[in-house]
């Protein structure tokens, strides 16, 4: 295995942490308008996500550093590619972090209503758009032989693309739910565990259309196997769900999106962006990747900070481990 | 195709507006860290109020102001594949791995501590809790490191060789890439900046409150800690500007001739006060100079030669080929003016607060103040008039913008003067832009943008003043009694959280 393959994976491992870890946070926010009845219950949810959402998200910017430093062929193909979606997801970030950070910093309950429309929207929309995102990937873009991506955008919006936006949307939603039946105390807590019910009997449904697509299109024999557990560890949550066993259910949501996210890349392997114009135009990890010294720094860094982060990261979560409740919701600042 | 909407001047403007823009966030955030540290420090140590009120208070603008650091920085990582792409492949190699260092070592630390820190006032001991905004403190710092020394390779490209086969950079010595002295004097000239910038913003709200006699006890100790901010950083930030000036005179002589409006190179040069000149004949019509100033700034000494712009012009035609090598002269010689002019007003404004608010040192018994009062502003022995004491606070108030302005001006006149270049000698800027994104696209981008930044600006702000006006909270029976577990009291498990969203 070469550098660039170690890259590859830990490319691949960058973007499950993040799908892992911001996919709950916007589910949460998705679940302030399917799930709360009222303000203090939408607080509820936005405050299971608030000490941890912005570490969350750094694994994007950590994902597109890294991309930027392994694979400057890639990034610079992908977010020129595309690029009015990536606008559309960097908006929706840009929005979605503030209305956090703000909503309760003024008692006018207009100002409260905008950004909590906010949250909702800027939550969906990014958790639909990186499914759309990484099926074009794996399923291959106009790419020419400079490595320009020449399609339009309404070349990325074709119906397997779709499709997988809804997975990840209806995916997410479900780990949001989830996590918040984990998190909360109360009535939101069984209220959350029924709705997750329903939403994972709708992810599954939805998910494996769109796994069994990718599999006969593109699959091996490795792609099966991450499928198989996609899908087992899916059902295992939804079983769990429904036996009260959160933090399983939890565990198992999150084993999903990795085996999900593990199988797209697979399919992926050697390439990293293919091009549907001419397989000697295909994006590879050898064709894509930096020099082997620049690869081996990384490796390094990497090597040395991803361990250090996720202790911490850790940390942060068993320091706020206690569930919330609508008592623990203060009436204003 | 007409130059104004050229793809490399809509990605240029769209490249300026947003960093710009989130550029002045950063040194914000960056000293408030510090500062807010140091406050809660003062609070952990001393266990007097008005430490742990002052915390709070400049703890709150402090994260009003990174809440849209933040956002804006999610747009700096991804618009050079977005708008840059040839310049992405061409110096991904290099330029990607300090940016995937400061996620990977930077943006964890910042987001995850300051997670901690926000939501950590009932969950974790006073200690930690403290150890929290330091280690934010530290994670903008690094931050600050790495994206320079990013930025100082396109100043000053090193380490790296081009790669005749596949005709891009590659990384040759990352150690080098770090730690040449274009990045470390960079490193200097923005830290002390942003020391400058937070202290400055300090002095200028205590001011709001100290003219309306509000807040006393809080907004003296704010005062005092953000005029020593001013001058500390307002000094350091003269001596790493001039250390970083003698370096771009040797690496990047066009941008300082081009800031001074040097046309042609002189023994014994002149600094310029004041210029006004012709672009296309390549001569002043009108300068004010001070003689042998710019040598002895560009070499310590008054009497060497420093190339003027027509000079490097040639050699650099003579060594890149035929072209105009000059950047934008009326842009560079005003922004480093603008710059420095801004820069070094607040410093002298907040030097003359730090003397007319001196405690103890030279002044007469009968004029020193109690915790509770505002402090006399005393020049010699007697204080100053009212109407004057008056006019000394406005001043102050109307400072806190001043080193954001020189920020502004620092980054467009480094990045402007540098120009044709992206990569100085290396990649030229109408190389670099992504040749697959239409005009359209691009016009898009920087439209919302450019909304979006206006409506946040406004939102920003307003909130800004409304809790500068609100002045510091009330402390409750819960801030003064910190939990001593981790993770928070036992018997407090039902009782509202601290700070919730």
């Amino acid at each position: 295995m070469q550098l660039h393959d170690v890259w590859f994976v830990l490319i691949a491992v960058l973007w499950t942490g993040y799908f892992f870890l911001e996919g709950f946070d916007f589910g949460v926010g998705v679940l302030t308008k399917l799930l709360a009845r009222d303000r203090t219950e939408k607080r509820v949810l936005i405050n299971t996500i608030g000490p941890v959402w912005d570490g969350n998200e750094v694994w994007l910017l950590t994902a597109g550093g890294a991309t930027f430093a392994a694979f400057p062929e890639w990034y610079a193909t992908l977010f020129s590619g595309f690029y009015l979606p990536l606008l559309l997801i960097l908006v929706c970030l840009i929005i979605r972090g503030v209305a956090f950070e703000y909503r309760h910093k003024r008692p006018e309950d207009k100002w409260q209503t905008n950004w909590e429309h906010a949250i909702f929207w800027t939550s969906l929309i990014p958790a639909f758009m990186w499914g759309v995102a990484f099926a074009n990937i794996t399923r291959g873009v106009k790419i020419d032989a400079d490595m320009e991506y020449v399609g339009s955008l309404f070349d990325l919006l074709n119906p397997y693309a779709l499709l997988g936006g809804l997975v990840t949307l209806t995916l997410f939603t479900f780990h949001g739910a989830v996590f918040t039946s984990l998190k909360t105390v109360g009535d939101i807590r069984d209220r959350s565990r029924a709705l997750a019910t329903r939403l994972g009997v709708v992810t599954a449904v939805l998910a494996l259309g769109f796994l069994i697509w990718t599999q006969l299109s593109r699959g091996d024999r490795w792609s099966l196997i991450a499928m198989i557990v996609a899908v087992v560890a899916l059902l295992g949550a939804l079983g769990c769900n429904l036996a009260g066993r959160e933090g399983w259910s939890f565990a198992l949501s999150g084993v999903t999106i990795a085996a999900a996210v593990a199988m797209l890349f697979l399919t992926l392997f050697p390439n990293v962006m293919p091009s549907s114009l001419n397989d000697a135009w295909n994006l590879t990890v050898t064709n894509a990747s930096s020099s082997p010294y620049t690869l081996k720094i990384m490796t390094w860094c990497a090597g040395v900070a991803t361990p250090v982060v996720l202790l911490y990261q850790g940390w942060t979560y068993w320091v706020f481990r206690k569930r919330i409740g609508t008592q623990h919701i203060a009436d204003a600042h | 195709m007409d130059l104004a909407l050229a793809p490399e001047t809509l990605a240029r403007w769209q490249f300026g507006i947003t960093t710009v823009y989130h550029f002045l966030f950063v040194p914000l955030t960056i000293s408030l860290a510090a500062l807010v540290a140091i406050l809660q420090t003062a609070w952990v140590r001393t266990e007097k109020e008005k430490y742990l009120k002052a915390t709070k208070f400049w703890g709150k603008l402090f994260l009003i102001n990174i809440a849209m650091g933040v956002v804006t920085g999610i747009v700096q990582e991804f618009q050079f594949g977005m708008n840059w792409s040839d310049y992405s492949r061409f110096v991904g190699d290099i330029f990607g791995a300090p940016l995937a260092f400061e996620a990977l070592i930077a943006f964890f630390f910042e987001s995850t501590f300051i997670g901690l820190w926000i939501f950590g006032w009932d969950k974790l001991p006073k200690k930690i809790h403290l150890a929290c905004i330091w280690m934010v403190s530290i994670g903008t710092v690094l931050s600050a490191y790495f994206i320079l020394a990013a930025n100082s390779w396109m100043q000053h490209p090193v380490g790296y060789r081009i790669n005749k086969e596949t005709g891009r950079a590659e990384l040759t010595d990352f150690w080098h890439v770090l730690t040449q002295n274009t990045a470390l004097a960079q490193v200097f000239h923005t830290l002390t900046a942003a020391v400058l910038t937070g202290g400055a913003f300090m002095v200028g709200i205590a001011s709001y409150h100290l003219l309306r006699k509000k807040h006393i006890p809080v907004m003296r100790t704010s005062l005092r800690l953000g005029l020593v901010a001013v001058v500390i950083g307002g000094l350091l930030t003269a001596i790493s500007g001039d250390t970083l000036a003698k370096v771009m005179f040797k690496q990047q002589p066009m941008k300082m001739a081009a800031a001074e409006a040097l046309w042609d190179g002189e023994n014994s040069a002149p600094f310029s006060v004041f210029a006004y000149g012709d672009v296309d004949k390549g001569h002043n019509k009108v300068a004010i100079e001070v003689p042998g100033l710019l040598s002895f700034l560009a070499d310590s000494t008054f009497d060497s030669f420093v190339p003027g712009i027509n000079d490097v012009n040639k050699s650099e035609q003579e060594k890149y080929g035929p072209g105009d090598y000059r950047p934008n002269i009326p842009v560079a010689y005003w922004g480093f003016r603008w710059m420095i002019g801004f820069g070094m007003a607040s410093f002298a404004i907040g030097a003359v607060g730090l003397w007319l608010t001196r405690r103890k040192f030279l002044l007469p018994p009968a004029l020193r103040t109690g915790e509770d009062e505002r402090p006399h502003l005393v020049p010699f022995h007697k204080p100053l008039s009212p109407r004057l004491t008056r006019l000394y606070w406005l001043t102050a108030i109307w400072t806190l913008g001043f080193p954001l302005i020189a920020n502004s001006w620092g980054w467009i006149f480094t990045e402007m003067g540098r120009q044709p270049w992206v990569v100085y000698g290396v990649l030229r800027t109408r190389d670099a832009v992504s040749p697959g994104v239409s005009q359209g696209e691009v016009i898009t981008s920087m439209v919302v943008f450019t909304l979006l930044y206006a409506v946040l600006a406004v939102i920003e702000v307003r909130l800004l003043v409304k809790y500068v006006k609100a002045g510091p909270p009330e402390l409750t029976e819960a801030d003064l009694n910190p939990p001593t577990k981790i993770g928070g009291d036992d018997n407090t498990a039902d009782r509202p959280m601290a700070f919730s969203y």
